[in-house]
């Protein structure tokens, strides 16, 4: 009844390759994009934006990263920790040695380094696939980890290991250390993943999106039709490690503030960003969002409804909170193997249809 | 039908939460407690969170809490994860009525992310003898201490002890001294005193990194076997600490050359390798056992009354022992700082005056029914880290028990004292602190 495309038409080929054709969804989408830049800033609070907001944001551009590469070109991937720690080392090296960069530059530099090394990576791709190419990505994993761990210059000669983001403003705002706003880090942080999130989306409907595509559908027939493999699978990885290097930017600049190689970029954080795609949806970008909320969120909502609200042991409600992640996953997953986008897309169909099905 | 029910209990539970707060009385001392009863520290984790929650709730019982204003504890899993950490401190430190008035997260990744966060919602941190060494500094760093003693002090006092047992510091001369380490700034924080010492006395350092959670250790012992260092180290936390104790057994490497941090010598740590674990030395800067009134008092108040989280008969464990003496600590800045505000209802800054006035002696260990228990501690406006002596105690297999083997040592002044002002002034310099006179 509500949502109904009955009456609007298209009048211009403009208007018929909108990323977002039907009305209802553009208001929708709009409003959200409203309430995240002008709305939410004003309520903002330490809490929500340590624990919620950013965690989401940067997952989120990771997660988006990899569904670039594993969801629209089918290239597995299990070095995301890794690239993620390029982004984030490239970052506290550029920031240390050029304290006077602005910290966007930086961001997207870091972008730059880290899809370079995924490119490096994803050189194997041309002649292995599938779990093949997984193992190959795991090195990258653990190889890059074992690299920032080992060698003192990544870590600036830290004697601990640590690296840590000094206090960077960017226009006069700080957004970075301990004295930055809750708001601004926010914002800082929702402008990357809101900008790069619509490129995503313009690139996969694209000529480099479809390309992508048909090497993941088939190959070799992808090769007839005229598409270069080498081309297509390089530039999956150099886009993809671009995203995720600036996720592990941001995740280390912004969110965390000081990091460890093996605790924060471990294998763990690949298989995380892994997970959020498969169940958030391969190849959707909305997805790559549902996945990043559902794997960063659920846990925190579950905590906090059986402490807070049920007034459940601490040590119990996590055991709870880690059997119930583990079922709700394959609940998801049983319910509609495509994940939570494909989820939504049937919920729209239905919705069309309301309430009068055939 | 059934989940209509269960729905509305859900509600009923939610809504009926906010109400049973409210009815608690006036005023409440909130200590928050970052805890780790699951994951592969878990180990370690759940004994010191028992302890800490034990003296807490006891003193809840049987003094009506502090000066008689009751601890609200506030416990919050972490899993020893940085980021969960995080997560924790954000949620807990506004608690109301007083806010957060101390942390001790009890795991030195966690420390290093909060030092900063602390620093600026002006809270104090009390890292027991682990996170950032420099911390020691109290002129840099006002709101985070660290006292009894340093990772760098019971690095400098382990090199202490093998010279003695070698005859003579001057005997280190060409010795080969291994160090087993946690791949993490923990395990990290000792490397630097040690090189430091090996270029001073002579000695050979090999390091010997484990990776996170350290359960895979054979290539590390393979080596040790392969090259026979004189004496091992180790900076373990965790599972790793076990798997090590039992990986030096199977190679046959003597255990009383085998000497592990602080925080790699208690029950747990030893007790899987069974017989093979007699005469390993830990550090250690208090007793363990449950002999004392202390114990008697939580036993009574808190597991007859069935308030307990633990189990009675793990009372005593070194690492309980370990969270009863930080909540001693903390109880007794809460305390201190009650007399120099003259106010009960103290905030998080008057509980930072409270740590750094702190003067716990003897006699008032006495008081509080921990006469022996451990060594006093005085806390001035310069230093935070307090007497920084550490004594090692040696585990007996046959008699499952520690027990004391050295006195207290005092740390090497020479050696650690500039490690920490350079450490600590580079720390000022990045985050562009003056330090304070004092």
């Amino acid at each position: 009844m509500f949502y109904r495309e009955a009456g609007q038409f298209k009048s211009s080929y403009n208007a018929d390759q909108a990323i977002l054709p039907i009305a209802q969804d553009r208001v929708f989408v709009i409003g959200v994009l409203a309430v995240a830049f002008a709305g939410v800033p004003w309520f903002i609070d330490s809490y929500w934006v340590n624990a919620i907001f950013l965690p989401f944001l940067a997952y989120a551009l990771a997660a988006l990263g990899l569904n670039l590469l594993t969801g629209y070109c089918g290239q597995v991937s299990l070095g995301t920790g890794g690239f993620m720690a390029v982004g984030a080392f490239a970052t506290f090296k550029l920031i240390t040695a050029f304290p006077e960069l602005n910290l966007i530059i930086v961001v997207l530099l870091s972008g730059a380094v880290t899809a370079a090394v995924g490119v490096m990576f994803g050189l194997p791709s041309l002649r292995i696939k599938g779990f093949y190419l997984a193992v190959a990505t795991l090195a990258a994993q653990f190889f890059l980890v074992w690299l920032f761990n080992k060698v003192g210059w990544f870590l600036n000669y830290s004697p601990t290991g640590q690296i840590t983001m000094p206090s960077v403003e960017v226009f006069g705002v700080l957004v970075t250390g301990p004295r930055a706003t809750p708001a601004a880090r926010y914002l800082f942080c929702l402008s990357f993943v809101a900008l790069f999130a619509l490129a995503a989306k313009n690139i996969v409907r694209g000529r480099v999106g479809r390309s992508w595509m048909a090497i993941r559908d088939m190959d070799i027939a992808a090769e007839l039709i005229g598409i270069r493999p080498l081309a297509a699978k390089l530039s999956a990885f150099a886009v993809s490690s671009f995203y995720i290097g600036m996720a592990g930017s941001l995740y280390f600049g912004v969110w965390l503030g000081s990091a460890e190689p093996i605790e924060a970029f471990g294998i763990e954080q690949s298989f995380l960003v892994l997970f959020m795609i498969i169940i958030g949806g391969l190849g959707s970008v909305l997805g790559s969002f549902l996945g990043a909320a559902f794997m960063t969120l659920m846990p925190i909502v579950l905590k906090n409804f059986m402490v807070d609200g049920l007034a459940v042991e601490v040590v119990t409600a996590k055991h709870v909170e880690i059997t119930l992640m583990g079922v709700l996953i394959i609940f998801f997953l049983i319910v509609e193997p495509h994940g939570l986008a494909r989820m939504w897309q049937i919920l729209k169909e239905k919705l069309r249809l309301w309430p009068f099905p055939y | 039908m059934m989940f209509k029910r269960l729905t509305g209990a859900l509600i009923g539970a939610t809504l009926a939460l906010p109400a049973v707060v409210s009815t608690a009385s006036a005023y409440e001392l909130v200590m928050p407690s970052l805890d780790y009863r699951t994951g592969p520290y878990a180990p370690n984790g759940i004994p010191f969170a028992n302890g800490y929650h034990d003296y807490l709730m006891m003193l809840n019982e049987r003094d009506g809490g502090i000066e008689g204003v009751k601890v609200k504890l506030v416990q919050c899993e972490t899993a020893y994860n940085t980021k969960q950490g995080v997560e924790c401190y954000e949620k807990t430190k506004d608690t109301p009525p007083s806010r957060a008035l101390v942390y001790q997260p009890l795991s030195t990744g966690i420390t290093y992310q909060i030092i900063p966060k602390a620093s600026v919602d002006k809270i104090p941190v009390h890292s027991m003898g682990y996170g950032r060494t420099s911390a020691a500094n109290g002129k840099v760093f006002d709101w985070i201490f660290n006292f009894p003693a340093t990772y760098w002090d019971q690095a400098a006092v382990l090199v202490k002890y093998i010279g003695e047992k070698e005859g003579g510091l001057d005997k280190l001369k060409g010795k080969k001294i291994a160090l087993v380490y946690h791949n993490s700034a923990y395990g990290k924080e000792p490397i630097r005193t040690l090189e430091k010492a090996a270029e001073k006395f002579g000695f050979e350092l090999m390091l010997l990194a484990v990776d996170h959670p350290g359960q895979e250790q054979k290539a590390t012992w393979l080596q040790i076997r392969r090259e026979r260092p004189d004496w091992v180290l180790m900076w373990g936390w965790g599972v790793m600490n076990q798997v090590a104790i039992k990986e030096a057994a199977s190679i046959r490497y003597p255990m009383d050359h085998f000497i592990g941090v602080w925080w790699s010598g208690s029950e747990n740590d030893v007790l899987p390798a069974g017989e093979s674990a007699h005469g390993y030395l830990s550090g250690a800067f208090h007793a363990p056992g449950d002999n004392f009134p202390a114990h008697d008092d939580i036993k009574k108040h808190v597991y007859d009354k069935g308030k307990a989280q633990g189990e009675r008969d793990r009372i005593g464990e070194v690492l309980y022992n370990r969270g009863l003496i930080a909540a001693v600590y903390a109880s007794e800045a809460i305390r201190n700082a009650m007399k120099i505000h003259n106010t009960k209802e103290v905030t998080p800054e008057m509980v930072r005056d409270g740590y750094e006035n702190l003067d716990l002696t003897e006699a008032r260990l006495k008081e509080l029914g921990l006469p022996g228990f451990t060594i006093p501690v005085k806390i001035t406006c310069a230093n935070h880290a307090g007497p920084r002596k550490v004594a090692l105690q040696q585990w007996d297999a046959k008699a499952k028990k520690w027990s004391f083997v050295t006195d207290f040592y005092d740390t090497m002044n020479d050696i650690v004292d500039p490690l920490i002002e350079e450490d600590s002034s580079q720390y000022a310099k990045e985050n562009k602190i003056k330090p304070r006179d004092c």
